[in-house]
């Protein structure tokens, strides 16, 4: 057992590794930047929201969906020119950040729609009563209230996103499903991808727990 | 203070249009303590949501403070909304707020800045007895607690007019009875005007000073609350203060008063009288009056005597016996001396 860990293969987890923390945590970062406004924009503009429109939140969601249902691999290839214009390239890790990216965005954004909806009606009434503006009420009442969900939402599109991450080897994005494929599959190196996916569970573990943490933190309910 | 006139709102609901405010005219005056009350459905909360604008008209004007709020823009709305507190019956604190920073929100969205905050919510907090549970969570205080909290940051802006949509319905007797007495304190050393919504004629009678009955979109009655005590018009207000003032008699009392009926002397006759009365009548030896000057005998078979914003106020069901003409004649003494004097016939 392990009899194939040369210092060149350890060299080589590493480097895989740390492929798969900037896949995984740039997409899930900008995916967040990008997603959280998004949701935000569709729990105002949904029915009963607060600037509710419904053909503008028709258009949007429509969009999200059609981006959650195109499957992962199909994305990846799909928009390798957009990819190209935003990188400058189609293969390697930064290639794969842009898919990635594109697949987090929406996909957090259900997730904070999702926790903004759990925020009481009462409380956005009861900060109208003050005279408080859209831009207020979100910044001061539904965010700061949604907190714990939003987070708990990150959490899922971080573990999410690296299992993602281990397509991006189509695009020679590298990442350590990359080299589980390439070595432990392709090679017929078992103890090669054991190794990857104890790696990969210890890091989705490590995220759970600390998504987990930080709502047990914030939560006050 | 406020001046609502022919407020109607219709809503679009699933089976058509539906009225919820039917032509509403209402005229609140400055520091005084109105309480609207009604059965739930009656369109109470959409009427003091329309105090705030939180729900705007269909037609009908909207005047607090001088000024007509369905004609302000966004911003001036705003601003207007700030000289009107709102507590609710669900509190509506930011549970991701201490208590001291719920009672700040109101002052934070107004631009204000950190030291002039501070210097707000210290006093409020101590005002609603609250100062010691300012670094607690909404989750970790009692409904009582929240609603004081609730109380406070209503009053963070110094508004002119407070609302209280059923604020505590939510609460047990005796914390709903020290969140009125808070209530009450505000008003009478704040001098903030109180509109508050009910279906309890409890908190009706413990704090206000002039009550509207609401039903089916309308006012339907309306009048200091001693008024309305002692002379209910409609169903639904007797119904409603029924609670309070049994409006029927118990059948234990309509069973005494047939035996004393099958007893009465030859030539007498009787008579069951149901008499409220409020107010300087109260301290007048009415009873015996009729005792004495016109020879009845009185039987005082159920009653209730009670007090309204200070005022002593009674309801007495009373068999009096002895001549006819006599009965009529104490009848029209009780009436000329202000009670409210009904005649129940009982077979």
């Amino acid at each position: 057992m392990f009899e194939n860990f040369s210092e060149m293969m350890l060299e080589l987890f590493a480097t895989s590794l740390w492929e798969t923390v900037i896949m995984v945590g740039v997409s899930g970062i900008v995916g967040g930047l990008v997603g959280i406004p998004l949701g935000v924009f569709l729990r105002l503009t949904d029915k009963g929201g607060i600037l509710q429109n419904a053909p503008l939140n028709t258009v949007v969601g429509g969009i999200v969906n059609a981006v959650r249902s195109t499957p992962f691999i199909i994305l990846l290839v799909a928009i390798i020119p957009f990819t190209r214009l935003v990188t400058g390239t189609s293969i390697g890790t930064w290639a794969a950040v842009v898919p990635l990216t594109l697949a987090a965005a929406p996909f957090i954004a259900r997730l904070v729609e999702t926790a903004l909806r759990e925020v009481d009606s009462g409380l956005v009434e009861a900060a109208q009563s003050m005279g408080a503006t859209t831009w207020q009420i979100v910044w001061k009442v539904l965010l700061p209230e949604a907190l714990p969900g939003i987070v708990a939402g990150l959490t899922i599109s971080f573990v999410s996103l690296t299992g993602y991450s281990a397509m991006a080897g189509a695009v020679g994005g590298g990442g350590l499903g990359d080299l589980g494929i390439r070595y432990g599959y392709q090679r017929f190196l078992p103890d090669v991808m054991l190794a990857v996916v104890l790696i990969l569970i210890v890091f989705v573990q490590a995220i759970q727990s600390l998504g987990d943490w930080a709502v047990r933190r914030m939560s006050h309910r | 203070m406020i001046d609502l006139r022919g407020i109607t709102q219709i809503y679009q609901g699933p089976q058509g249009p539906v009225e919820a405010l039917r032509g509403i005219d209402l005229h609140v005056t400055p520091g005084e303590v109105f309480g609207i009350i009604g059965r739930s459905g009656a369109g109470k909360s959409s009427l003091v949501r329309v105090i705030n604008l939180l729900n705007r008209p269909t037609k009908g004007q909207v005047v607090v403070d001088g000024r007509d709020l369905t004609r302000l823009k966004d911003a001036e709305l705003r601003a207007a909304r700030r000289e009107i507190g709102m507590v609710f019956q669900h509190f509506n604190l930011l549970s991701s707020r201490t208590v001291w920073d719920n009672v700040a929100l109101p002052l934070e969205l107004a631009g204000m800045d950190k030291a002039e905050i501070h210097a707000r919510v210290q006093p409020l907090l101590e005002l609603v007895g609250l100062s010691h549970l300012a670094d607690r969570y909404p989750a970790q205080i009692s409904g009582g607690q929240k609603q004081r909290v609730g109380i406070a940051r209503a009053l963070a802006s110094r508004p002119k007019v407070l609302l209280s949509d059923e604020a505590t319905s939510a609460l047990d007797p005796e914390t709903t009875r020290s969140i009125l007495d808070l209530l009450r304190q505000v008003n009478r050393e704040l001098g903030v005007t109180v509109v508050l919504i009910t279906h309890q004629m409890q908190v009706i009678k413990q704090i206000a000073d002039r009550v509207a009955v609401i039903e089916a979109g309308r006012i339907v009655e309306m009048g200091p609350v001693i008024e309305v005590f002692t002379r209910p018009r409609e169903d639904i207000t007797k119904s409603l203060i029924d609670e309070i003032v049994p409006q029927e008699l118990p059948a234990g009392v309509l069973a005494r008063v047939r035996s004393l009926a099958a007893r009465l002397a030859p030539q007498a006759s009787g008579q069951l009288l149901r008499l409220s009365y409020a107010g300087e009548q109260a301290y007048e030896p009415i009873l015996s009056h009729l005792i004495r000057e016109l020879g009845l005998d009185l039987s005082i078979l159920h009653g209730q005597i009670d007090e309204i914003q200070e005022q002593t106020f009674g309801s007495l069901a009373v068999y009096a016996s002895g001549p006819m003409a006599r009965i009529g004649a104490a009848i029209d003494y009780l009436r000329a001396q202000g009670v409210v004097v009904r005649t129940v016939e009982v077979n």
